[in-house]
């Protein structure tokens, strides 16, 4: 498949929005239990801010991936079938609900907040399902087929969400910054085993479909001769990233240092350096940036069977 | 209930490419608006097709064989494409089964051509709609035209009738008894989309000579048989003949 820029954008910022909040709810909730409340407004309204800019950042994103944007609010008709249209009806709740959560911690109606939080966070987790269903739930993409895909988005999100809370306390209630230290090292490294538990699956794959059952011809040895056009088409731009194996592989490495090991080794030794921890979280950013590529660089669709020779 | 779908016969199949230039002819000009056609003399020609003849190269020299394929949309009885459509765009008509594509709620998202397996759906760069084989419902509806025509354009257009059309659910049809007859096939059967256009494999023909052929045991005269060989001191035909 061809990586567009915007999917890549939109998953990659929702995920981080996504997991800033769900490190704030964790602690408050956890606050609630204990009967305390240990967080300043002021980290409280930056992970707020943070998680609606980059969740806001990832829907304009997306945007750009439609070739009618004035007609996204038909998306929201077919949820009973689409994860997409499920998507596009989650996102907005999502966003909706944590200015709720944040607009009730900020006047100061704690109980509120909670609840709101806690339908948030609901929808945080909805929200994590839809985007990978998305991907899993096409059968015959075999790589995004499994529910490492959903798993992985759900980690890679939260350790992304959790390192940039951990920069955002260590700016403004240094307090916090250890204890979500450890969060961000712990739920990176889940995401790492889950991500490599991925490329080890995929590596194992075999195509289901061949030219064989392509064109329903009984032989090993099939050869395209001409795919019915001699310029390109929409089947051989969309399918093909068209990039050489090099790049492929160089993203690989790329995502495989930069999603965890380099921010997880930042974020040791930062020793609650907020410009180090928030170095960590744009390093990791990048790494997911790359990795998204890969994912979708990675995946081979059974339409390309059809176009392997222009003439 | 009824299933339209075209049985497509590869052992009749010349690779003309008239079905290919019909469905752009009668789509592009068609109230639905045009079909890009970007650069069509140019370098790098590109363009939105609803059907495209493939060519394929089947074993190895000298045991080769060439297939042509044309390939549409297969308008699947399980169209994977069209639950995924979060507009409702891409739907599957109840009465006749062919999937199609309301041009006026698609965003473009393009999320129905990751989940056809075929390749069948083709943006169209211009209006930034999926676009896809309608096997031409503004023919096969219009009752201006006459009986006769109410037929694809591929089908119409077919020089070698290797195109038939009808209804696959109707067992007396003649797409069902073509596809019962001759063993049609649906593309890709690993993904359970229940293609509703068949193909007709290429066929063989080939005279097989059996022994009983050449030799007639019923040959009451034996003149086929050997006969009995001469002697040396035997007059030869020379002997007897002046040539």
């Amino acid at each position: 498949m061809r990586p567009a820029w915007s999917v890549i954008l939109l998953t990659t910022l929702i995920g981080a929005g996504q997991g800033l909040f769900l490190a704030l709810y964790a602690l408050d909730a956890w606050d609630a239990a204990r009967g305390q409340a240990s967080l300043a407004p002021l980290f409280v309204a930056a992970c707020i801010a943070g998680s609606l800019g980059l969740t806001g950042a990832g829907l304009a994103a997306s945007f750009f991936h439609l070739g009618h944007p004035e007609r996204a609010w038909r998306s929201a008709a077919m949820w009973r079938t689409s994860w997409l249209s499920r998507e596009a009806i989650v996102l907005p709740l999502f966003m909706a609900l944590v200015a709720l959560y944040g607009l009730a911690h900020w006047t100061g109606r704690l109980q509120g907040a909670l609840v709101a939080g806690g339908f948030a966070t609901a929808a945080c987790v909805a929200l994590f399902v839809c985007t990978g269903m998305i991907y899993a739930c096409l059968r015959f993409l075999q790589e995004w087929h499994t529910p490492l895909t959903v798993a992985n988005y759900f980690l890679l999100g939260t350790a992304s969400g959790l390192t940039a809370a951990a920069a955002l306390a260590a700016w403004l209630q240094p307090p916090l910054a250890r204890g979500y230290v450890v969060a961000a090292l712990l739920a990176g490294l889940l995401a790492y085993l889950g991500r490599l538990a991925a490329l080890a699956r995929n590596a194992r794959l075999r195509p289901k479909s061949t030219l064989a059952t392509a064109i329903g011809v009984k032989h090993p040895r099939i050869v395209q001769i001409a795919q019915g056009a001699m310029g390109g088409s929409f089947n051989t731009r969309e399918f093909f990233h068209g990039r050489p194996r090099e790049v492929v592989r160089a993203a690989r490495w790329t995502f495989l240092a930069l999603t965890f090991p380099v921010p997880g080794i930042l974020v040791v030794v930062s020793g609650s350096s907020a410009a180090l921890l928030g170095t960590a979280f744009l390093v990791q950013y990048i790494g997911l940036l790359a990795e998204r590529w890969y994912f979708f660089a990675e995946a081979r669709h059974p339409q390309n069977l059809y176009y392997q020779a222009i003439a | 209930m009824t299933q339209l779908a075209l049985v497509i016969d590869l052992n009749v199949c010349v690779g003309c490419h008239a079905c290919v230039t019909s469905c752009k002819q009668w789509n592009t000009s068609g109230a639905a608006g045009f079909l890009s056609d970007d650069n069509p003399y140019g370098a790098d020609p590109t363009g939105t097709f609803f059907n495209r003849v493939q060519t394929f190269e089947v074993g190895e020299f000298p045991n080769t064989e060439t297939v042509h394929f044309p390939k549409s949309c297969l308008h699947c009885e399980d169209p994977p494409c069209v639950p995924v459509c979060p507009t409702g765009a891409s739907y599957k008509r109840a009465e006749d089964g062919i999937v199609l594509v309301d041009y006026d709620k698609c965003i473009g998202c393009k999320y129905c051509s990751w989940a056809c397996p075929y390749g069948a759906r083709e943006v169209d760069e211009h209006q930034k709609v999926m676009k896809k084989c309608t096997l031409c419902v503004d023919r096969i509806d219009d009752a201006s035209l006459p009986e006769a025509e109410r037929k694809p354009a591929c089908v119409m257009a077919c020089p070698t009738s290797a195109r038939l059309f009808g209804d696959i659910h109707d067992p007396a049809s003649d797409v069902s008894r073509a596809i019962r007859d001759n063993g049609g096939y649906a593309l890709m059967p690993e993904w359970g989309t229940q293609p509703a256009n068949h193909y007709l494999p290429r066929r063989k023909t080939e005279k097989r000579l059996h022994p009983d052929e050449l030799v007639r045991h019923d040959n009451p005269l034996k003149v086929d048989g050997r006969l009995p060989r001469p002697a040396t001191g035997d007059p030869a035909l020379d002997d007897v003949t002046s040539w």
